[in-house]
């Protein structure tokens, strides 16, 4: 059903679809108003859960790994300084191999302390054997976490997701979303059948000590899973949610007037949303541009960037997030994976907009595109404020 | 029947408090029991894969968050509607329960989960070798509070844990001992049998950090009990219930006996003033025996 939703309640309504047993949030802007709603519905008993308000979010985080290895689907969401403090736990729940879903409301690290949207605090992350998918619009939000869900509780997977959803621009944002009836998402995402429990008919003992001899396969297996099985099983399960819901992805990238562009910009996010109109509005004046959007950031989806970008001249890199001290993270990825081949666009250029929050406006694409032009950058800063750098002490 | 839910065969030392108190606790608890267990030596010599010595399921995770991760387990218990047939145990050493995992345990406590939680306290960070942590007695010799020209040892008294988890109202706190084996395992029973949060701190010597005979676990917990240095005690609903009576020892009687207060015995101010600790436990909570 089509409603006008603001995106953290559309997303609170998608996992109320998705029935978790167990819900532990801690407060942090701006994420705070999904596990609001998700609270309310469980007082007013539309929503049959056990809601944790715990301490901290690396609690949040012990929390929800315990309810997903006593074999129940569970669920929590974060932001920056949030999604940082919960780290150590996180790379633990892959480790384990608990499928959890967390929303991410991607926001800037501190210092100096920023609110406002960027990438960094997901990004940061990319290391922990969690699958990262990122959503451009608030439709895409809320299909997403149906997704990531399906993906993670596979039994060829049995990893945790993260759903990044841009804060503010898009948990705060309010769009027309269809969403999705409980039929539908039943249809779609079974319930949650653990392989292995925490249950004294069959006691098991979980997150044990591995020497030398056995730590290095179990990393082995973790990276086999999202080498194999997820980037296949992603596209597939894209597939059998467009014959649910009657909405195609393809889970891992979208590519948008590909075909026959000279320029292509490859971002992640709701940038995509403003990218997408500059390429309309561009290819109505006979200009030859596109996008290529990623959806799912880990597994790194090689193979399928490769075949898109191989016959491009020039591609523009947004990052929304740095690697401080080297190459931004998303424009080292798309050059590496270039690497040694034959066929390649012989211009990479990488550029670093939004940090903090600064709007990436349709001048700031143009921008890009416009840079392309010349030689290829690395990490240039779009919209930078050069009065703000001078030096003005002695 | 329940003989054999912590298994032999695990790598503890000789002589270590914490395997048998872990034992006495599983024990006292039956095999519809999960555990969450920190990071620590307990975890490490019981789990090495591809053993466990763990006939209940078991869950490690961190080092600082098994009080958070049971109370995910029993959530999940709860919206299963199991909870009524299980027992959950949170457990650590001092280190994980009072320092890096204390504000998990307060989360715990205060949110009202229906667990067990039991720190196994040996006074230091035994896995690490030997450092001090919040649990460590005053002027004990570690690694991170050794004794020097300008050091006697660790500079504070013990954190007052059961004090702490006591001041957030919940249904029992009481200290225990491997010295008093069926005490122990009275207070674990006790516990299970109330709803709601429950914290034990279960007094566990470590012959290699405390540096005392691995024959003489019992004797050096059994007179930590009776020079008043560790009293046993008992808060029910935060209401003093009960305590170990004694017939005070002076402290050298405890000190003695292991290498980590072997400084302290020739120096008449040191000793004054940790007998004033004891001192101060006995008046606090009542400790004297009437005398016969």
């Amino acid at each position: 059903m089509r409603q006008f939703l603001e995106g953290s309640r559309a997303i609170a309504e998608t996992i109320k679809l998705c029935k978790p047993g167990v819900i532990s949030a801690y407060p942090i802007t701006p994420q705070t108003h999904i596990v609001e709603e998700l609270a309310q519905m469980v007082a007013n008993g539309e929503l049959d859960s056990q809601f944790v308000n715990v301490e901290s979010e690396h609690s949040a985080a012990s929390v929800v790994l315990g309810a997903v290895a006593t074999g129940v689907r569970a669920f929590t969401a974060t932001s920056s300084q949030g999604l940082i403090y919960m780290s150590e736990v996180l790379f633990n729940i892959a480790g384990m191999r608990l499928p959890l879903v967390l929303t991410c409301a991607n926001r800037a690290m501190s210092a100096p302390i920023s609110i406002w949207n960027d990438h960094q605090d997901s990004i940061s992350l990319r290391d922990t054997g969690w699958m990262q998918f990122y959503a451009e619009n608030i439709q895409e939000a809320v299909d997403l976490h149906l997704i990531a869900y399906r993906v993670a509780e596979d039994k060829s997977v049995m990893l945790p997701a993260m759903v990044c959803i841009d804060g503010y621009i898009l948990t705060h944002g309010i769009e027309t979303v269809d969403m999705p009836s409980q039929q539908e998402v039943e249809e779609f995402l079974p319930k949650y059948k653990p392989l292995y429990k925490l249950d004294p008919r069959e006691p098991l003992t979980m997150g044990p000590l591995a020497d030398p001899d056995y730590y290095m396969e179990t990393r082995y297996a973790i990276q086999e899973t999202h080498k194999k099985e997820v980037l296949k099983l992603i596209p597939a399960i894209a597939a059998d949610f467009a014959k649910t819901f009657n909405r195609n992805y393809n889970g891992l990238i979208e590519l948008y007037h590909i075909k026959g562009a000279q320029k292509v910009i490859v971002a992640m996010g709701s940038v995509c949303g403003s990218i997408k109109q500059v390429v309309g509005e561009l290819r109505a004046k006979g200009k030859k541009v596109g996008l290529l959007k990623i959806s799912t950031y880990r597994p790194f989806p090689c193979k399928e960037i490769y075949e898109a970008l191989k016959n491009i001249p020039k591609v523009a890199v947004v990052d929304k997030a740095l690697s401080l001290g080297s190459l931004p993270p998303l424009a080292s990825e798309i050059r590496a994976l270039f690497f040694g081949k034959k066929q390649k666009p012989s211009v990479i250029s990488s550029f670093v907009a939004g940090l903090g929050g600064r709007d990436v406006t349709k001048e700031s694409i143009k921008e890009m595109l416009r840079q392309l032009n010349t030689k290829e950058k690395t990490g240039e800063f779009i919209d930078l404020k050069p009065e703000l750098l001078r030096e003005n002490y002695e | 029947m329940n003989k054999h839910l912590f298994a032999s065969g695990h790598t503890a030392c000789s002589g270590c408090g914490q395997s048998l108190a872990a034992r006495l606790v599983l024990e006292a608890s039956g095999p519809s029991t999960i555990i969450a267990n920190n990071t620590g030596c307990l975890e490490v010599f019981t789990t090495k894969y591809p053993e466990s010595a763990w006939e209940v399921p078991f869950i490690h995770s961190l080092f600082e968050n098994s009080a958070a991760v049971a109370s995910g387990v029993e959530a999940a218990l709860v919206y299963l509607k199991k909870k009524e047939d299980i027992h959950v145990i949170a457990q650590g050493g001092d280190g994980g329960t009072a320092d890096i995992g204390v504000q998990a345990l307060s989360g715990m406590l205060e949110r009202g989960h229906d667990i067990l939680y039991v720190c196994y306290d040996n006074e230091a960070y035994m896995n690490t070798g030997i450092q001090r942590s919040g649990l460590t007695p005053f002027n004990a010799n570690t690694t991170t509070s050794p004794v020097g020209s300008q050091s006697l040892g660790n500079i504070r008294p013990k954190k007052p844990l059961p004090e702490i988890a006591n001041a957030h109202a919940i249904a029992y706190v009481t200290t225990a001992t491997v010295a008093f084996p069926q005490d122990l395992q009275r207070k674990v029973k006790k516990a299970h049998s109330l709803k709601g949060p429950k914290y034990i701190q279960v007094h566990v010597p470590c012959p290699l950090g405390w540096r005392h005979e691995s024959s003489l676990t019992l004797e050096v917990a059994k007179a930590a009990v009776e020079t008043g240095l560790f009293p046993l005690i008992e808060y029910e609903n935060g209401k003093l219930i009960g305590v170990r009576k004694i017939a005070p020892k002076p402290v050298q009687e405890y000190l003695k006996l292991q290498g980590r207060f072997k400084h302290l015995l020739k120096n008449s101010e040191a000793l004054k003033q940790l007998q004033e600790i004891a001192d101060y436990n006995i008046q606090k909570y009542d400790l004297r025996a009437q005398a016969t």
